[in-house]
């Protein structure tokens, strides 16, 4: 099994290329621009698209509905522990991005949410004065060491991904997702299968009642919803991968420049 | 004498070209406050809709996103195609726009901080306060200041993520999936807005 996913990450790395050392900021940019993403497999994506809007339409939209009309701070629990558990894939991705303070930060955040926020329910760290939490993925990893997204891909329930990040996502099925490692990889006796999966089905959840308004209103107002989520979506990693909000530093002004009126 | 004269016309001159002038920030927060006004009004959707329009009208640069949206594409437009364009676009903008804001009823945004990009944009920083149903959002809004007395909204990033952008990507995507034909994505805005 393991010797599968392993070609299965070196086909997918293959296909993606580009593999650079250089990490700079303007290259990572470029690299990771949305509008540079190539589409491969816009045939396959659309349908994968397709199939994941009617799980949406009969499993998430309605569940969401109900989430979303639980009292805030039951809500603001979740997603806390939620996070606070995302951190033990947060943590080795700083290490492996040579962000050590940050993974210093975060591995404080977790022990302190861990045992006084109740397994993560209460933000501790916060009311400390901990930095804000920014997580991390092997997707990200992989970006900031000079990969290149490669392709566009949808994936059936998953949603939208690119070839890099799909790659990435892999190594947290092989060692690399502490959580996965202690329910599903190993019998450790004191959790289960249904731990991890009930874990990764609930931040489904909670990110669409988050999103609940936005994504009805995109897809309300979309000449090509497809288009757009993809655009969303790239956007956000773009974000994600250079650790930024800051609008001005990742758009290019040049394309405003021209339009005179 | 003279030279007491001309700094005194130099000092007046400053003073009235800044009260011409319309800061960026002071700008978004009187729009967003008469959207909110508007939203939090006890009239029905079509009148709020209709009268969302109206402020668009005043204060979003309609023709500039138009063409931004379009790409170079609109480098090979005739000047009919163009004009026709425009006309498609408002008519798709202002619905799009009207809609997704009449969902709301009393959005509260809170005008934060604003950055000079160049002397033709600013972005002003804003956040829509937390309600029970979602968490607060970060919005930013690129406003052209190239005519200081009357700036104009060109893009609204919310939370890091360009409407603008994103509007672009999806008119690529209808044009490639047509081999570029514009008259295609003419029906569509048509389609849309009817």
């Amino acid at each position: 099994m393991i010797k599968k996913i392993a070609i299965f990450i070196i086909t997918t790395l293959t296909l993606v290329g580009n593999v650079n050392a250089a990490s700079d900021g303007e290259l990572l940019l470029k690299k990771n621009d949305p509008s540079e993403i190539k589409e491969c497999w816009e045939g396959f994506n659309r349908a994968s698209f397709a199939l994941n809007q009617g799980l949406d339409k009969i499993i998430f939209k309605p569940v969401a509905s109900v989430y979303r009309t639980l009292p805030s701070p039951v809500k603001t629990g979740v997603s806390n522990s939620l996070n606070n558990l995302s951190n033990v894939v947060t943590i080795p991705n700083n290490l492996l991005q040579g962000e050590f303070s940050k993974a210093g930060d975060n591995t404080i955040r977790f022990i302190i949410n861990t045992t006084f926020g109740i397994l993560g329910f209460i933000d501790v760290a916060n009311y400390i004065g901990l930095p804000k939490y920014e997580k991390e993925d092997y997707g990200q990893t992989l970006a900031v060491h000079g990969l290149g997204p490669g392709c566009y891909l949808v994936l059936p329930v998953l949603g939208p991904t690119t070839a890099r990040d799909a790659a990435g996502s892999t190594l947290n099925f092989l060692g690399g997702d502490a959580w996965y490692n202690v329910t599903v990889q190993n019998d450790t006796k004191h959790f289960s299968d249904f731990d991890y999966y009930s874990s990764k089905a609930t931040a489904g959840v909670d990110f669409r009642a988050k999103n609940y308004d936005s994504i009805n209103n995109v897809e309300k107002n979309s000449i090509d919803f497809y288009a757009s989520v993809k655009s969303l979506y790239l956007q956000d990693r773009q974000q994600k991968i250079l650790n930024t909000d800051k609008i001005v530093d990742t758009q290019n002004d040049s394309d405003w420049e021209e339009i005179e009126n | 004498m003279i030279k007491r004269l001309v700094i005194t016309l130099f000092i007046y001159l400053i003073s009235f070209t800044n009260v011409l002038s319309t800061e960026p920030d002071i700008f978004v927060q009187s729009t967003v406050n008469r959207a909110s006004k508007l939203l939090s009004e006890n009239i029905t959707k079509e009148e709020k809709i209709m009268q969302l329009q109206l402020i668009a009208k005043d204060t979003v640069d309609i023709r500039g996103i138009g063409f931004y949206t379009l790409g170079s594409v609109r480098k090979s437009l005739t000047k009919e195609e163009k004009d026709k364009y425009s006309k498609l676009f408002e008519k798709y903008f202002l619905k799009s726009f009207s809609s997704r804001l009449a969902e709301y009823t009393n959005p509260e945004i809170d005008v934060n901080d604003k950055e000079v990009i160049n002397e033709n944009y600013t972005i002003v920083k804003s956040t829509l306060k937390a309600t029970n149903e979602r968490p607060e959002i970060k919005i930013d809004w690129r406003i052209y200041t190239k005519d200081k007395k009357n700036p104009l909204i060109r893009d609204l990033i919310i939370e890091g993520l360009s409407l603008a952008r994103t509007q672009k990507e999806e008119f690529a995507s209808v044009l490639n999936s047509n081999n570029g034909n514009i008259e295609v994505l003419f029906k569509t805005l048509e389609e849309f807005s009817n």
